[in-house]
């Protein structure tokens, strides 16, 4: 059987939040949902996981922390010792104070930038690709819930259609995939 | 609901009571013949009466934030705040009867700048005394407590007032009185860390001093927010308390945690990097004497926060929170102690059975006022306008 997708169109966050929560009440899994915003609550009633961009983060964050140190520790003091305000060069450690804010800064950039662009990729947004909204208006002012009928075999395409209907949707559309 | 203090904690706090007396008679007679006593004593009764102080005005500053921004999700917790908050009437006791005490003394060596025989001979004290003198450090000691005073029974007296009346009136005006408590706090918390703190090391200053001190006193204040919410809501006292307000407050934590660590550290840094004889004394007489309790109070209020409260789990995690708490609050304990102690006594500061008996007196009387404190107002507001926010917050 093909596989059915149904898009179900919502001018309220709130109103896709109770719909979700009256489908998810009665068996139906929901696919995914699209929202021009992040709407607060979604993800544990959809059943999303929780996401690992944290982890990713500190991960990105240890990277620069540790680029960063070996890097000023073999430009300052192994390659070419400076002597900067008289301060004891020659190490690392009784000057570590003078580091420790590029440190910072290489740590955050990295943590950034790592977890901006695993983002990106995770949700194959990068700049250029295919939307992965059906609907431009979800970018804007409307919410869409997705489901699929070969998630959802316990109930017919009709069953879902009208269940869905009785959530206050303000369009209704169903594509075979 | 209303709230009892149980039982189990008025024992606690009693025994509090009876070892920190017990602690400090034993502190006192080991020390009552050394010339250095008046001294001890009094540097002890300042750091304990500033650090609990600080603690009660930092849940004053914590609530006219969440006023002047109009905040929502804090409501259910509104009354925990005010109950810490409500110690700032007998913090202001504390700070007056020590001050009170030590500007009889002619400073007692502690102030160095109100024994006119030292400034005589020290023209580095002469070059301030338009600032430092006795009766200007009262005037502006007064003027500090005053404000906080005021500012706190009108906070207090309009909130019991909501919970009768309701409407939109009151909150809007302490949306007006948060802001204006805010402006005040903005210069009193600065200026104030420098007649009662700074001014012990009376050669040496910092602008950032005031930031550095205020810091302290706010994740001080955060962290008893915490555990004492977690606590009222083990007994069921709070159960429109939920996760996600405890999570907020922990992030509040962590956030004021990296705050102070920011500020310890580039006061540091600058004065190390300049390495200008006035501005290094301060730090040079504390790593040659303390060299190990120093740096360790940094890193225990720097590291535990920032490796044991990253995570989101973490930050629901009661005991978690309760541990790093407990820690960090010892923590920021030793840090008063290292600005005040080893300003006053030099070389010979030193933790024994006096430093420890006061701290644990104070620590006793406190935890019994906040407590009873408590019992005086419904534990969740009943007419506060963002109630509904916040019993449907959800992060």
């Amino acid at each position: 059987m093909a596989d059915q997708v149904i898009y179900a169109m919502y001018d309220d966050d709130d109103v896709l939040k109770d719909g979700a929560k009256k489908l998810v009440a009665k068996g139906v899994k929901v696919e995914e949902v699209f929202s021009p915003f992040p709407i607060h609550g979604i993800d544990p009633i959809i059943g999303v996981e929780q996401t690992r961009l944290g982890i990713f983060a500190f991960i990105y964050g240890l990277i620069g922390l540790t680029v960063a140190t070996l890097g000023m520790r073999y430009f300052m003091v192994v390659d070419w010792p400076m002597n900067i305000g008289g301060k004891p060069n020659f190490t690392y450690l009784e000057n570590i104070l003078a580091f420790i804010p590029i440190t910072f800064e290489f740590t955050v950039l990295c943590a950034a930038h790592g977890m901006a662009i695993t983002y990106l990729l995770a949700n194959r947004t990068i700049p250029g690709m295919k939307a992965q909204n059906p609907d431009p208006r979800t970018t804007d002012d409307r919410f869409v819930i997705e489901l699929r009928t070969s998630q959802n075999t316990q109930f017919t395409a009709d069953e879902l259609e009208s269940m869905v209907k009785g959530t206050g949707i303000v369009e209704f559309e169903q594509k075979t995939i | 609901m209303e709230f009892k203090v149980s039982n189990k904690a008025k024992v606690f706090t009693l025994a509090l009571i009876i070892v920190g007396v017990l602690f400090t008679a034993i502190g006192v007679a080991m020390n009552v013949g050394d010339h250095h006593f008046a001294q001890k004593f009094l540097t002890n009764g300042l750091i304990n009466s500033f650090f609990f102080f600080g603690i009660g005005l930092g849940a004053l500053f914590f609530l006219a934030l969440q006023y002047a921004t109009e905040t929502g999700w804090y409501a259910v917790v509104k009354r925990v705040i005010e109950g810490i908050a409500g110690f700032i009437p007998y913090g202001i006791g504390f700070m007056v009867l020590v001050l009170a005490v030590i500007s009889a003394m002619k400073g007692a060596h502690i102030y160095t700048w109100m024994d006119p025989e030292v400034v005589a001979h020290d023209s580095l004290i002469q070059g301030k005394t338009a600032y430092l003198n006795i009766p200007f450090f009262w005037i502006r000691t007064v003027v500090y407590l005053g404000v906080y005073y005021m500012f706190w029974t009108g906070f207090r007296k309009r909130s019991l007032e909501e919970d009768k009346v309701g409407g939109t009136d009151i909150h809007f005006k302490n949306y007006k009185k948060g802001a204006l408590f805010l402006v005040f706090f903005a210069v009193f918390s600065s200026t104030s860390s420098w007649d009662w703190i700074m001014s012990i090391d009376v050669h040496w200053f910092s602008t950032l001093f005031g930031w550095y001190t205020f810091s302290g006193v706010w994740v001080s204040a955060m962290v008893t927010m915490v555990m004492l919410t977690l606590y009222l809501k083990k007994l069921g006292y709070l159960p429109k308390v939920n996760d996600s307000h405890i999570h907020d407050l922990g992030k509040w934590t962590f956030a004021i945690s990296f705050l102070w660590s920011y500020l310890w550290f580039s006061q540091y840094m600058l004065i190390w990097y300049a390495n200008i004889g006035e501005e290094v004394t301060y730090y040079m007489m504390r790593i040659e004497n303390f060299k190990v309790m120093y740096f360790a109070t940094f890193l225990i209020n720097f590291a535990f926060p920032m490796l044991l409260l990253m995570s989101r789990e973490a930050k629901r995690h009661a005991g978690i929170l309760t541990f790093v708490g407990l820690i960090i609050m010892i923590g920021h304990w030793l840090d008063v102690y290292m600005m005040v102690s080893a300003g006053s006594m030099g070389a010979t500061a030193s933790i024994g059975f006096l430093e420890i008996g006061m701290a644990v007196l104070f620590a006793g009387i406190f935890i019994r006022i906040v407590l009873t404190n408590l019992t005086k107002a419904p534990l969740t507001p009943v007419n506060h306008p963002f109630l509904d926010e916040s019993i449907h917050h959800e992060i």
